[in-house]
């Protein structure tokens, strides 16, 4: 289990990783963290003829969090916005989903953009950044785009990047007031992947009436999930049981997850309602918390 | 099947890095693909730190960089250029061990001790965040690596141990 | 912290019972471990091995031209350059009617696995390696592949290996009494199919070979981390034509996790020696966990169809058992399957058995012995059906057993089968009714129903499961240990056996100061060389406490008896006069007339030059004593498990788990608690977590532990103890064997305790391990 050869690259300022990554093309890998693409060199997955490392640009080891909201640079590792506590106020279902994020361990090495370029539906970040309406940042020799993470994921490992493109930075924008947020999973063991998951947020009107639900699920299909359908029922509800009831029977319904060695179609059909169910009674207990704090 | 040119002729590019493990700092020429488990094993010699999937997931090859632990075997040797390394040798002193490899001693948290070198480091790097006071945040902290020999027991009581004895001093000092 | 204290009553010790800290730590704890990796192999060859990508092909040609054109491969070898040893690998347990397949070191034709090895390629690194095993071009025809016992039982279906008529590798019926007879009779009877799935030993050090070869001495060195040193070297003696004499094999001081899979033998330990000796250049390899998962020996999947009758007062009459064990591609050995036939009937009085094995073969790596060997999914069908049976008489789990025990007045008890040993099924000792009941009195039962009812009227699911089992151990046909008393006047303990974290050093070295009277400090234990002690069988099946221990106090007896002639001729006594402590034999009424170790060591084996010593005087203080058990030693032990299911999720929770363990004398309590504990943990991976998938074509599907789930110390909780102790009448130790232990109940005991939680659904646990997939099904599948 040892890398195939490769050319190595690492250069120290985002112009000449453009530069270096139009030239190379798709002969060419980026290496952020690491902790999803060395696993599949050392299996011989993949042997790209270069390796583009991206570590020593400093301009993308930053993060910053404003009144706009959260920006983190491509080099900036999970840890880091894990252990912010300031990043753990305003975000507080990023933080939630970033401790479910396999283990310690590798946090301090893998990056949020990796881990969202790698694009594996399974994996808590892409459906969580689905859920907060970040924007991709990607770069090329070109120019730069932004893309929603909604329109990001293509499919399970793959996204919307070009091989001469980096997704430089992730923008999540801050959240409206009364915001609450819940990130659900169930994983066979501690830090795996999702077997289901979801990343729930909403806002709490004058009413108790949630508004702007957004509902987005982890395992269940080759990308994140946005489930429309079930915001639409829970969008302008009290969230009572009943409506829980009704939330969770329509997702069983309607479901038609895809199926892995992990688990069956019908499991995850079952367990997504389960899941956002479980998300929403988890909205439904910060109700007074955010009517009386923000 | 095409003859790939890059395959048959590796690229035998080779860099110099230089960086400080268990304190003292040097210069070696790495190749590029040589992953930093392997580097610090074969090129630098010291054989504490053991692979055992390298894949990342068992953590046998835990290694602590610049304060944080990580996978040796996730990273390739040429990234650690200018970092600070530490490794399982560096934490007995003249051969005396650290009170948290006496604690395992002691609690009998290591049979094959394979992967107890990973352990260590994952733990070290943990108790420089601060105590583990309880059974569960010693479980979250040894959840990265993976033992077969011993059902962890004997490494929950040997944390809790060491977390009180420390917590032990600061209370009476 | 220990629990267990009580040691046999007519032994006289100081060391033997204490729960002393291990020698072996303070080097594993530093790094400065001697696994087979860490050795210092600096001039050697590193292999990689090109393995089968095919579940079932014959292999049309193989091109190594462009690989061996890759700069820094030394050689490449298939099949075809090791023709002299091509020879087969002969199951390590066989059976006369075994429909025997050819087992060779590698590919000749026919591939019948993934990952069975077809090519080596030796180079200067392993990197190399690697490359050039990807650039080795094989043409393969492919062929159906059998993936489960079910396929291969399949009318008409395809055949593992061409050209053999049948998948069945064996088929073997063992009765007591009539069964026939009594199913028909019993006032009840229920059956069941139960299906455990494949799981792995995953020590978390690979496999490893490294060999060099001396042209001088025509001594081939061999590093192998094996669980039994001695039993390779008898392989490749004879594979090779050499005598055992010429080979030295050496089980490195450490070795990371053994577990059975490393107790087999494998092509790899032929090849590599072998081309050494072809190159006249050393060569390692080192298995990395890509080739573990494809290629190490695994265990565990069998699919059972059990009856049992009994009657109105839950006594059991009748219990038969048909079972398909999956064999894999080569019969590796039939101890597994053998062993379950005989674990089934467990502690209970069960008058009339049949137990018949059906064994496949399949296009899977080979099973053979993994931690519990066979019991596990034996003691899962049984405690199963005492599960159902209660269920059936509406009784108690704990009654059923209690009313089914033999009885402590009852041993020997002969159960009327035969063990995997050859010998009579016949229990040595055990006190099966103080482990149920300690148990019992520890879980308390009546308040955990309250607790139970309490819980279900607010929707949450606790259940209670209760496994028993009765294990064989200490099996022959020996061990051998040697004790000599060093020139330093130092006592040195050399075993046959060697370690994969079991803490020999320690443990070995307290029977040695027991029996010899020194102070444990004067004794050292070494280990694994073959050139140290000549004869051995090795680690496995939880023998070597019950046999090595043994062969170390008799052999210490022995040489103790020499220290007092030795002394007594110096200090011109009569033996019985004489003591001997710390470093010194002295006579007791007048210590201070004493002689050290050292001045026998002095007088006896260093001799003065050309004198001549007295008739009697023993000179060269070496004795090595060989114990040959006469049967098994039979442990026994109890798990009780109580968790609570999630129904909408199907995840188990386990809120508490309870072991109570009888495996006689106890050496040292706390490597016995943690062999107790570490066998929990995986006992616990094979009730919920671990599962070894294969595609319908025999793929492997989990080749990553992302996808084999091993448990980490958030899944495995810790578990309470309890020790009762039934020495063994057959050994002077009174010792059995605690290595597997842990793991046999577990997943029995789980099984159990979530089809108690799920009883309100109606759900059936017929399948292992309890996936939350599985748990699921079962109660939206429960009729």
């Amino acid at each position: 289990m040892k890398s195939a050869p490769f050319k190595y690259y690492v250069p120290s300022e985002i112009d000449e990783a453009l530069e270096l990554l139009y030239q190379l093309g798709d002969e060419a890998k980026i290496l952020a963290g690491g902790q999803s693409l060395v696993p599949m060199l050392n299996y011989r997955l993949l042997s790209p003829a270069n390796l583009l490392d991206i570590n020593r640009v400093s301009e993308l080891k930053r993060y910053s969090l404003t009144d706009e909201g959260l920006k983190i640079g491509a080099g900036v590792r999970q840890r880091e916005i894990e252990l912010s506590p300031e990043i753990e106020l305003a975000f507080p279902v990023l933080h939630q989903a970033l401790t479910n994020v396999a283990h310690v361990q590798i946090r301090n090495r893998g990056t949020i953009c990796g881990s969202l370029a790698h694009a594996d539906s399974a994996a808590e970040l892409p459906s969580v950044m689905v859920a907060l309406g970040a924007q991709m940042v990607i770069r090329s020799g070109v120019g730069v785009r932004a893309v929603k993470a909604e329109e990001f994921f293509k499919f399970h490992l793959t996204s919307d990047l070009e091989p001469a493109e980096i997704l430089t930075e992730v923008h999540v924008p801050k959240l409206p007031a009364k915001t609450v947020g819940a990130f659900e999973e169930v994983t066979r063991r501690k830090g795996d992947f999702a077997l289901v998951g979801a990343a729930l947020l909403g806002q709490w009107d004058a009413n108790g009436q949630i508004q702007n639900c957004r509902i987005v699920c982890s395992g269940v299909a080759p990308v994140p999930l946005r489930l429309r359908f079930a915001e639409d029922i829970v969008n302008g509800t009290d969230l009572s049981d009943q409506v829980l009831v009704n939330v969770q029977q329509s997702v069983m319904d309607s479901l038609d997850p895809t199926e892995d060695i992990h688990t069956s179609s019908h499991y995850r059909k079952i367990v997504t309602g389960v899941v956002v169910r479980r998300g929403l009674s988890r909205l439904v207990d910060q109700r007074g918390a955010a009517n009386g704090s923000r | 099947m095409a003859v790939d040119e890059s395959r048959a002729d590796p690229v035998e590019d080779k860099s110099w890095i230089s960086v400080t493990i268990n304190g003292s700092k040097q210069d070696y020429l790495v190749e590029q693909r040589l992953s930093l488990a392997d580097f610090i094993r074969n090129q630098v010699g010291l054989k504490g730190t053991h692979l055992g999937c390298e894949h990342g997931s068992c953590g046998a090859c835990t290694v602590i960089i610049d304060d944080r632990a990580v996978r040796s075997c996730l990273m390739f040797a040429v990234q650690s250029d200018g970092s600070s390394i530490e490794t399982v040798e560096g934490l007995a002193i003249d051969g005396v061990l650290s009170p948290l490899q006496e604690s395992f001693q002691a609690n009998h948290a290591l049979q094959c001790g394979f992967c107890t070198s990973g352990f260590l480091m994952s733990l070290v790097a943990r108790l420089r965040e601060g105590p583990i006071d309880t059974e569960s945040e010693a479980r979250e902290a040894l959840s990265g690596n993976i033992c077969r020999c011993t059902g962890y027991s004997g490494m929950v009581a040997a944390i809790l141990e060491q977390s009180n004895s420390i917590q032990g001093i600061k209370e009476n000092s | 912290m220990s629990q267990i204290s009580e040691i046999k009553e007519n032994l006289t010790v100081t060391n033997i019972g204490r729960g002393m800290i291990r020698r072996e730590d303070p080097r594993l704890l530093t790094g400065q471990g001697k696994f087979i990796d860490d050795l210092p192999f600096s001039d050697f060859y590193e292999a990689a091995i090109l393995r089968s990508p095919h579940a079932h092909a014959r292999v049309v040609s193989i091109d190594t031209e462009r690989a061996l054109k890759l700069s820094g491969v030394i050689a490449i070898y298939t099949a075809a350059d090791l023709e002299p040893i091509m020879k087969d690998l002969p199951p390590k347990v066989s059976h006369p009617k075994l429909n025997y397949q050819i087992r060779l070191p590698m590919v000749k034709e026919y591939a019948n696995y993934v990952g069975e090895p077809i090519a080596v390629v030796v180079a200067e690194n392993r990197y190399i390696a690697e490359d050039a095993v990807d650039l080795i071009e094989i043409e393969y025809e492919t062929l159906p592949a059998v993936a489960s016992t079910h396929a291969a039982l399949r009318k008409g279906g395809p055949k593992v290996h061409i050209g053999s008529e049948s998948n069945v590798a064996v088929h073997i019926i063992q009765k007591a009494g009539d069964p026939e007879a009594a199913l028909k009779t019993a006032p009840h009877v229920i059956r069941e199919t139960f299906k455990i799935t494949r799981g792995g030993g995953h020590s978390i050090e690979g496999r490893g070979v490294a060999a060099r070869f001396d042209p001088i001495t025509q001594q081939l060195t061999v590093w192998d981390n094996t669980q039994a040193p001695h039993y390779v070297r008898q392989m490749l003696a004879t594979i090779y034509g050499m005598t055992e004499d010429e080979i030295r094999l050496i089980a490195p001081q450490d070795i990371g996790g053994g577990f059975g899979p490393k107790a087999q033998f494998y092509g790899e330990e032929v090849v590599i020696p072998w081309i050494v000796m072809q190159m006249k250049h050393p060569v390692k390899w080192v298995e990395d966990r890509w080739e573990n998962f494809i290629s190490a020996t695994m265990e565990r999947s069998q699919t059972h169809r059990v009856e049992v009758g009994f009657d109105e007062d839950g006594h059991l009459l009748v219990l038969k058992d048909v079972f398909e064990h999956d064999q894999g591609a080569y019969c590796v050995g039939l101890q597994v399957p053998t062993i379950t036939m005989s674990t089934l009937p467990g502690p209970y009085v069960i008058p009339n058995i049949h137990s018949e094995l059906i064994s496949c073969y399949t296009n899977i790596v080979p099973t053979s012995s993994l931690r519990g060997a066979g019991r596990p999914q034996a003691v899962t069908v049984m405690e199963r059906m005492m599960d159902r049976i209660a269920e059936h008489l509406g009784m108690e789990p704990a009654e059923i057993r209690r009313r089914n025990l033999i009885q402590p007045d009852q041993f020997p008890y002969a159960v009327g089968l035969l063990f995997r040993d050859g010998s009579p099924l016949t229990y040595d000792s055990g006190n099966y009714p103080a482990l149920l009941e300690g148990a019992v009195d520890r879980i308390d039962i009546v308040k955990f129903r309250r607790d139970q009812a309490e819980a279900r009227s607010q929707g949450r699911f606790l259940g209670l499961g209760l496994s028993m089992y009765v294990e064989g151990t200490g099996i022959g046909p020996y061990e051998g240990a040697r004790v000599r008393l060093t020139n330093s006047g130092k006592i040195l303990v050399t075993l046959a056996a060697s370690p994969q974290g079991q803490g020999y050093e320690t443990v070995y070295a307290q029977v040695a100061a027991d029996a010899i009277g020194v102070d444990i400090d004067l004794v050292e234990v070494r280990h694994g060389d073959t050139s140290s002690i000549p004869y051995g069988q090795g680690t496995f099946a939880s023998r070597v406490t019950a046999t090595a221990g043994p062969a170390v106090w008799e052999a210490s007896e022995l040489l103790k008896s020499d220290l007092l002639a030795v002394a007594a001729s110096l200090l011109k006594c009569d033996v019985s006069s004489l003591a001997l402590s710390g470093n010194s034999v002295f006579i007791e009424s007048e210590p201070e007339r004493r002689v050290l170790l050292y001045d026998i060591a002095l007088v006896s084996n260093v001799g003065r030059h050309g004198m001549s010593v007295p008739r009697d005087l023993p000179i060269a203080i070496e004795r090595t004593a060989y114990f040959k058990p006469v049967q098994a030693v039979y442990s026994s032990g109890i798990s009780a498990v109580i968790v609570e299911v999630d129904p909408e999720t199907g995840k188990i929770e386990i809120l508490k788990s309870l072991l109570g363990h009888d495996c006689g004398n106890v050496l040292n309590p706390m490597i016995v608690e943690g062999q107790i504990l570490g066998g929990h943990a995986h006992g616990i991976g094979n009730a919920i977590y671990e599962e070894a998938r294969y595609s319908e074509d025999g793929q492997p599907q989990a080749v990553s532990y992302l996808d084999y789930a091993l448990p980490t110390a958030i899944e495995v909780p810790t578990p309470e103890l309890f020790h009762v102790f039934s020495p063994s009448p057959l050994n002077p130790l009174g010792v059995k064997g605690a290595g597997e232990g842990g793991t046999i109940p577990v997943p029995g005991a789980v099984a159990n305790a979530v089809e108690d939680a799920l009883r309100p659904f109606g759900s059936r646990i017929c399948e292992l391990p309890l996936t939350p997939e599985r748990v699921l099904r079962a109660i939206y599948d429960h009729d």
